[in-house]
């Protein structure tokens, strides 16, 4: 039967320029991170590393949409992959927080690692905007993921942006 | 003089988690990354703004509304 457990989380206390989970054990089938996050920082976007690895092995495909507006963009051989649209900026009205999820399929299989992001940033105002996001994105190492680390795109997180990861058993 | 930044390290087969003062170097590829990402943002907002402006001078040469133009392309 399948199961969905939670194996880790954090909840900051303070303001963190990055989380990182360590140590994931190769016990699930895929994995499922899922934060809600706030930058200090005018920025929206959240960056993807695995295994400590900043080499150029990342690509981003997405599309997306705020208020009025469609966009899509495609980022190549990046030290990261870009989750766009992901993270709440500092203007956003206080206290709003972004939701997010990354979904990685088969972590430890000994192949190129796909997988996805998606996110929305919501201003909890009447007038004035949101945006709703999706990017596909590839690491392409065949090694198996042992840690993942978010960082924003600038600043840090605040206090009170929160991470949990799960991992999925088709066992 | 601001606090150092600090990361937090979530060991997941013990459950502890660390917060780590970030190095020199991990603070100096910290702004370094912000330059450009503000760069990369300030882009990417501003073609979302200039698509928008081209959609709505488009429709107005048309004559017609943005319902309009969207039942043409259903």
């Amino acid at each position: 039967m399948a199961t969905y457990t939670l194996i880790s989380s954090n909840v900051l206390s303070s303001s963190a320029a990055s989380v990182t989970f360590s140590a994931i054990p190769a016990t699930y089938t895929d994995l499922v991170l899922r934060y809600a996050a706030r930058s200090t920082l005018n920025s929206t976007d959240t960056y993807v590393t695995f295994n400590g690895s900043s080499a150029t092995n990342y690509s981003a495909t997405f599309v997306g949409a705020n208020t009025t507006t469609a966009a899509s963009s495609r980022e190549t051989s990046a030290t990261y992959a870009n989750n766009i649209w992901t993270m709440n900026r500092s203007t956003t009205t206080a206290s709003t927080f972004s939701s997010a999820e990354l979904y990685i399929p088969s972590y430890t299989v000994s192949q190129n690692k796909p997988f996805s992001g998606t996110g929305v940033i919501e201003n909890n105002s009447a007038t004035t905007g949101f945006n709703l996001a999706a990017t596909a994105m590839l690491w392409r190492v065949t090694s198996a993921i042992t840690s993942i680390t978010i960082t924003p795109e600038t600043g840090s997180f605040v206090a009170d942006s929160s991470f949990y990861l799960y991992g999925i058993s088709n066992a | 003089m601001s606090d150092t930044p600090t990361k937090v390290v979530v060991d997941c087969s013990t459950g502890i988690t660390e917060v780590l003062p970030l190095t020199e170097a991990e603070i100096a590829d910290m702004e370094t990354a912000q330059v450009a990402a503000e760069a990369e943002r300030v882009e990417r907002e501003a073609k979302v703004a200039a698509d928008a402006t081209a959609k709505s001078a488009l429709l107005k040469k048309l004559g017609i509304t943005q319902e309009e133009a969207r039942l043409l392309l259903s």
